[in-house]
């Protein structure tokens, strides 16, 4: 109705406008990485405060999973230098079941034939004596405080790599005599520091001479007591049967010894010889405290998911304060596929930031704990790495949602809003 | 400076635009405006007329509901999103009421980001930014962020960051809207030297001697141009759309 009024101003060259079709439409720049990243930049530094509080959340769950594997993959890395102190070279053969279901006894001379196997460097038995030990006469037969007695060869403790703690271990002479050497547990329950003192074995007194350190690979050394063959057979009745032999060959040929410690040792029924490694106790203990982690890990996990909410949150709330800002850089030329990538650029950084913070408090927590145990500190780079990623991930799931709110914002609407 | 016998010299040609919000509000109702490269125009009109929706049309903010937009020869109903996005990065400044300048960030920066999507590297694109504040009189105000600035120069520098790159066409809804007379007057004459320059500039306002001061004024109403041409004939012609409605 009004169009009447309408003029078209001071042109009235008509519509030639046509030729405009010539022209190319214009191509949208690509943004430069730098440039990706400066922008990114300027949008955490502008909320210092609240990029902080959310990066907090992702670092706590990444300090969480890092040092969780840390710490275990430390204690794993003890065991395993523990195991490689010790050596897995050692065997030690002991009487099966037999199928007469009748005691089973290693023969007389088996220290003596396993000696003999070709790769062996040191073999040596020990054999049980039934006679009981006690601190003094008084004491009734009965108390045993879970000790015995052992009849050992000399070699003993160069086989088992045994330490004597104080005093002296057995010798030619000393075999002969009523002198006993305690092991670590044996000494503590008999209440003996020291050697010199006199113990009740069997019906007699026997002089301790020496105490023995912790030989960590045969635990049943520690709790007895070990008296010389000659002395045990003069003086406590024993047989002269080993109950265990060890034995120690070179590590590569562990497995071939293994195979023929049987029949050399009871050729006649091989069956009823035990053989059993002390170091693989060892070695899967090693290998479950490399696993062992699930329960904290998830925990981990769970603190990193609540991390990624708390960005996911934020950069919502960012996009609803921010609509100006995107009507803006809108309106400066920006395509929604860079408005998009701002955001997510943002999420990602804010991620990014927990994540380094919290692999670095992570990798601390663990080089503290594991020196505080005496462990040597190991951070594994997997950890890192996984670390890493898992922040990316979590970057781009929280900040996916955002981000496509960010670059389906009209501008107009950007722009007027207050 | 205009050169009505080169087709390519409209910048702006709008054929029938029409605009409607949902809940049945129509924005515009059938807009033909033809601009020349080079002009000075101010857009007039009631609160609620059309003013700003025109703005955002002729700007590529918004696409028109029926009718053909064509800012320097570009159908901008045909173009894409990215495209229409490149558009304004090449050839439209804008200058709005608000500054809308970033927070925290100096005027050097906020000036800057005015190339940020037109692709040029980062070191020219302040020194252009440094060239574009003196030229607005800013040379001594580089480096303070815009809660250290007054009104007038805060809206200086969203006049620095609209020129950075030379657009053909520059867009003003009500940039002396917030200021005292004197700001809004160093606003106004920053734009007039833009278009002695060569610049095509649009200039919503409310204010009656800033649109005196244009070669061509347009006035607005109820989503439709009910006045287009000098200042002078507007004065004559003034009480007859008034009057008619
Ligand atoms: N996004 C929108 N959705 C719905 N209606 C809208 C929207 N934007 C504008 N309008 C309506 O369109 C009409 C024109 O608005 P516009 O902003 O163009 O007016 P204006 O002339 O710029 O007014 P002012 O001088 O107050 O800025 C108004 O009635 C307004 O309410
Ligand atoms: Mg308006």
């Amino acid at each position: 109705m009004t169009t009447g009024n309408t003029t078209t101003g001071n042109t009235t060259t008509g519509n030639a406008m046509t030729t405009g079709k010539a022209m190319k439409p214009p191509v949208p720049a690509r943004l430069g990485p730098g440039d990706v990243a400066r922008v990114g930049l300027s949008g955490l530094r502008a909320r210092p405060a609240r990029v902080v509080l959310s990066a907090l959340g992702i670092a706590i769950g990444i300090a969480t999973m890092v040092s969780v594997i840390g710490i275990s993959a430390s204690g794993q890395e003890e065991l395993l230098r523990r195991l490689d102190r010790l050596g897995t070279n050692l065997l030690r053969v002991q009487p099966g079941d037999s199928f007469t279901g009748g005691e089973v006894k290693l023969p007389a001379g088996a220290v003596a034939m396993v000696d003999r196997i070709g790769p062996v460097f040191t073999a040596s038995g020990t054999g049980e004596v039934s006679a009981s030990i006690r601190r003094t006469d008084r004491i009734p037969k009965e108390e045993t405080g879970g000790i015995n007695v052992q009849a050992t060869t000399l070699g003993l403790l160069q086989t088992l790599d045994g330490r004597v703690r104080t005093g002296v271990w057995l010798n030619a002479a000393t075999e002969r005599y009523p002198a006993a050497v305690l092991g670590s547990v044996a000494a503590d329950r008999l209440g003996i520091q020291r050697p010199g003192v006199q113990v009740w074995v069997g019906d007699r007194w026997f002089t301790v001479i020496g105490i023995l350190d912790t030989v960590p690979l045969a635990p049943e050394i520690d709790r007895a007591a070990l008296v010389g063959i000659p002395a045990a057979r003069a003086h406590l009745d024993f047989d002269g049967h080993p109950t265990t032999v060890y034995e120690r060959s070179a590590e590569s040929s562990v497995e071939a010894v293994r195979e023929v410690l049987p029949r050399t040792v009871n050729p006649e029924n091989p069956s009823e010889v035990a053989v059993s490694r002390p170091s693989d106790a060892l070695a899967a203990r090693a290998a479950a405290a490399g696993t062992f982690t699930g329960l904290l890990l998830g925990l981990g996990a769970v603190a990193l998911l609540v991390g990624g909410v708390g960005v996911a949150n934020t950069m919502v709330i960012s996009v609803l304060e921010r609509r100006r800002e995107i009507g803006l850089r809108r309106s400066l030329g920006a395509t929604r596929g860079q408005v998009r990538t701002q955001f997510l650029t943002e999420s990602l950084m804010l991620s990014a930031l927990g994540g380094a913070a919290g692999s670095a408090i992570g990798a601390v927590i663990t080089v503290a704990y594991a020196i505080a145990r005496g462990w040597p500190p190991v951070v594994p780079a997997w950890a890192l790495g996984g670390g890493l990623t898992a922040t990316v991930v979590v970057g781009m799931v929280a900040g996916l949602y955002p981000a496509v709110r960010a670059s389906r914002l009209p501008p107009t609407v950007a722009l007027s809003s207050t | 400076m205009t050169t009505p016998d080169r087709p390519d010299s409209k910048i702006i040609e709008m054929t029938g635009v029409t605009k409607h919000y949902e809940g049945g509000v129509h924005a515009l109702r059938g807009v033909d405006l033809t601009v020349e490269a080079g002009e000075l125009l101010a857009i007039t009109g009631p609160s609620g007329s059309g003013k700003s929706t025109l703005l955002h049309l002729i700007g590529t903010l918004d696409r028109p509901s029926s009718g053909t937009v064509r800012i320097a020869g570009h159908d901008v109903g045909k173009l894409a999103d990215e495209r229409l996005s490149a558009l304004r990065a090449a050839h439209i400044g804008f200058v709005f009421q608000q500054f809308h300048l970033a927070a925290g960030r100096s005027a050097v920066d906020n000036v800057a980001d005015g190339l940020l999507y037109a692709g040029r590297p980062v070191r020219l694109r302040r020194e252009l930014a440094v060239a574009a504040l003196e030229r607005v009189g800013l040379g001594h105000r580089l480096h303070h962020r815009p809660h250290e600035l007054s009104g007038g120069e805060q809206q200086r520098v969203a006049i620095a960051r609209a020129v950075l790159g030379d657009p053909p066409l520059l867009l003003a809804d009500e940039p002396t809207g917030n200021l005292d007379s004197a700001s809004g007057d160093a606003v106004l004459g920053l734009l007039r030297d833009l278009h002695t320059e060569g610049t095509t500039v649009l200039i919503i306002t409310h204010d009656h001697e800033v649109a005196t001061g244009c070669d061509r004024l347009v006035r607005v109403r109820d989503g439709e141009i009910v006045f287009d041409g000098t200042a002078n004939d507007r004065a004559s012609t003034a009480p007859r759309p008034e009057g008619a409605r």
